[in-house]
């Protein structure tokens, strides 16, 4: 903006010794201070670099389109939408069903977010509104840390200390309280949807509440105060005063861990117990989009196989595109154009 | 509420009157402080228990052997990760020398060339890169370099994680680069000095330590990423030198290792997991020091 305004100055020799005469003597040089003329040509040629590289964040992503959309094309044409509704997943007999783990991918990310909102906006909450401000950068520090632990490491802590923990204690309870539900039925493994959904709702935590945490302190003070100055508690000054006001951030929050969970790969993968079924009980085994290609992509044998592979990729990319967009549009809402820092 | 009824008096004074907060109310605040204190305690929790798990499985398993010889197959005790740690410091360098120089590039032209639509849209299309799942990048790596070159190689694996890398330091270089006040650019230019040597040695050499800390966050992220690495570079048994050849990579050999059925492999897994996260963090770590104190500072 205003950089381009700016005139470009231009360096000849400096002029001859204009100033005042009397007191002070300038020294003339004979050699200008910038050697040589400035040029026009290497400014316009790193500044077409630079948009070159702009261009390329663009370009990856039609490349990421076009080669999902290629790779894809056989198994389009051999099932068209049928792709999407169609349950059975048969290698053998080159039929292919995405149901199942279109099933998979949204139970287990929606169990997720049940788990995690709550827990994520409670901390949120804790960090802006009510902690001590010495213990707010450490909290702040430990939930982002949770952030930088890898998938598959979440994925074997899952595997030996969560799953005998869901399967000695949690299944045994929530089968014999809930169990007339029929979400908590059948045999209490530890692997399955449930683990998934607990892995998951671990991981993403650190993603919700620190975008909600930077929701919140957008919130202006003087919103705070007005509502004190009526004479609210501390809660009600939370509830009516920063949570109303910063609602489309933290739905934007919710939808980018969401985001995450959808294509969240490895941990999954590693408890869900890989079974291409659609099950009504959370104890049940199932699969999900990403973790049938985790586990047979490099294994497919047949052309139709890999491009059924690759079709459930695409249909993943679109569904992640279309709630991170909106996720962001969302959190920009309100924090006003300043996109949130984060890694997510 | 003030008091309007005299209204012969000249100078109204306003009486406020504030009601005691109800039983109701003040349990409520109570309860609300007790849940959320209760929810960051249930967050904390298993971060603790992740950690101490690790370290607690980790160092045992971690000896000589484990850090300097290959896999021995099933069966056979001993055995280590050495070649899989090579393997994924040479699969996140590719990345890094593809990945890093246009993440800044594109961040340089965010800050200083985009600061209109065109910008808007690079800005936000990097954004929504940075939420691909990055087993679909790996599903493109494969079409991009698997397919041509016709086996699995360490730089089918590191453009994987090159094309994650690049939205993430974009970005982070972009808000480094803002944060560099105006003043200093047109000091630059009212010396005369033109506009790329002001970008590269004004403004980006002031912004330096927060644009090395955004590559370090991408180097983080991407260093334990397993998935895009599942049909790039595939995993090795033995020693590989060539970039061109299936890699071995410590987050793999963990996953390998830990779905398998055997106590040994478990083992060994736990300490890859250690390993892996010494390793993340201490290239973290190493950086900002070097940043703060070291040959960088004055950079």
């Amino acid at each position: 903006m205003s950089n381009q305004a700016l005139p470009r100055p231009r360096f000849n020799a400096p002029e001859p010794e204009r100033g005042p005469k009397a007191a002070l003597k300038i020294e003339t040089r004979t050699t200008p201070l910038l050697q040589g003329r400035v040029s026009e040509i290497p400014d316009a040629v790193f500044g077409w670099v630079m948009r070159l590289c702009g261009l390329a964040v663009v370009a990856l992503l039609g490349l990421i389109v076009y080669q999902l959309i290629v790779g894809s094309e056989l198994s389009w044409h051999a099932f068209g939408w049928k792709f999407f509704w169609h349950s059975d997943w048969n290698p053998v007999e080159d039929q292919y069903g995405a149901l199942p783990f279109m099933f998979g991918t949204i139970v287990s990310s929606l169990l997720a977010l049940v788990i995690a909102v709550p827990l994520s906006l409670g901390v949120a909450v804790f960090t802006t509104e009510m902690c001590p401000i010495n213990l707010r950068g450490m909290l702040s520090f430990t939930t982002e840390l949770l952030a930088a632990i890898p998938s598959v490491v979440y994925g074997l802590w899952a595997i030996f200390v969560l799953v005998p923990l869901l399967r000695e204690y949690v299944q045994p309870f929530l089968a014999h309280t809930l169990g007339w539900t029929g979400l908590f039925s059948g045999p209490p493994y530890g692997i399955g949807m449930l683990a998934a959904g607990v892995i998951l709702a671990i991981m993403i935590i650190p993603i919700i509440s620190s975008i909600t945490r930077e929701v919140l302190t957008v919130v202006p003070q003087h919103q705070r105060e007005a509502v004190l100055a009526l004479g609210a508690t501390r809660w009600e000054m939370i509830r009516m005063g920063v949570l109303r006001n910063a609602r489309a951030g933290i739905v934007g929050a919710i939808i980018l861990g969401l985001g995450r969970a959808l294509g969240e790969t490895m941990a999954v993968t590693m408890v869900i117990g890989n079974r291409p079924e659609i099950a009504k009980s959370l104890f049940a085994p199932g699969y999900t989009m990403a973790s049938v290609l985790a586990n047979e992509f490099t294994e497919a044998t047949g052309d139709l196989y890999l491009s059924a592979l690759i079709e459930i990729g695409l249909a993943l990319f679109f569904v992640t595109i279309v709630v991170n967009a909106l996720a962001r549009l969302l959190v920009w809402s309100v924090t006003r154009g300043q996109p949130a820092r984060s890694l997510a | 509420m003030p008091d309007t009824s005299s209204n012969s008096t000249a100078v109204l004074i306003p009486q406020v009157s504030v009601p005691p907060i109800s039983l109701r109310r003040r349990v409520t605040d109570r309860a609300m402080t007790a849940v959320a204190i209760l929810t960051v305690v249930l967050v904390l929790l298993p971060l603790f228990a992740i950690f101490a798990y690790l370290v607690y499985k980790g160092i045992g398993s971690i000896n000589l052997a484990f850090l300097t010889q290959t896999p021995k197959p099933v069966g056979e005790a001993g055995g280590g990760m050495a070649n899989a740690i090579v393997g994924s410091m040479v699969i996140l360098a590719i990345a890094s020398v593809l990945g890093v120089p246009f993440g800044i590039g594109a961040g340089i032209f965010l800050s200083e060339y985009g600061r209109n639509r065109y910008g808007d849209i690079v800005r936000f299309v990097s954004d929504v890169l940075n939420g691909v799942p990055s087993i679909v990048v790996g599903i493109v790596a494969y079409g991009l370099v698997v397919m041509r070159q016709k086996h699995f190689s360490a730089l089918a694996g590191g453009v994987a994680l090159a094309i994650m890398m690049v939205p993430t330091i974009a970005r982070t270089t972009e808000q480094m680069l803002l944060l560099v006040p105006q003043a200093i650019r047109e000091a630059a230019y009212g010396l005369g000095v033109s506009r790329w040597r002001t970008t590269l040695s004004i403004t980006l050499r002031t912004a330096t330590s927060g644009v090395i800390t955004g590559v370090m966050l991408a180097f983080a992220r991407v260093a334990g990423e397993t998935a895009p690495l599942l049909f790039t570079a595939f995993g090795n048994q033995f020693w590989n030198w060539r970039t061109d050849q299936p890699t071995a990579a410590l987050s793999l050999q963990i996953f390998t290792y830990a779905i398998s059925p055997f106590d040994e492999w478990h083992r060994q897994a736990w300490a890859g997991a250690l390993v892996l996260i010494i390793l993340i963090v201490g290239a973290v770590a190493a950086v900002r020091i070097a940043v703060r104190h070291g040959t960088l500072a004055g950079a």
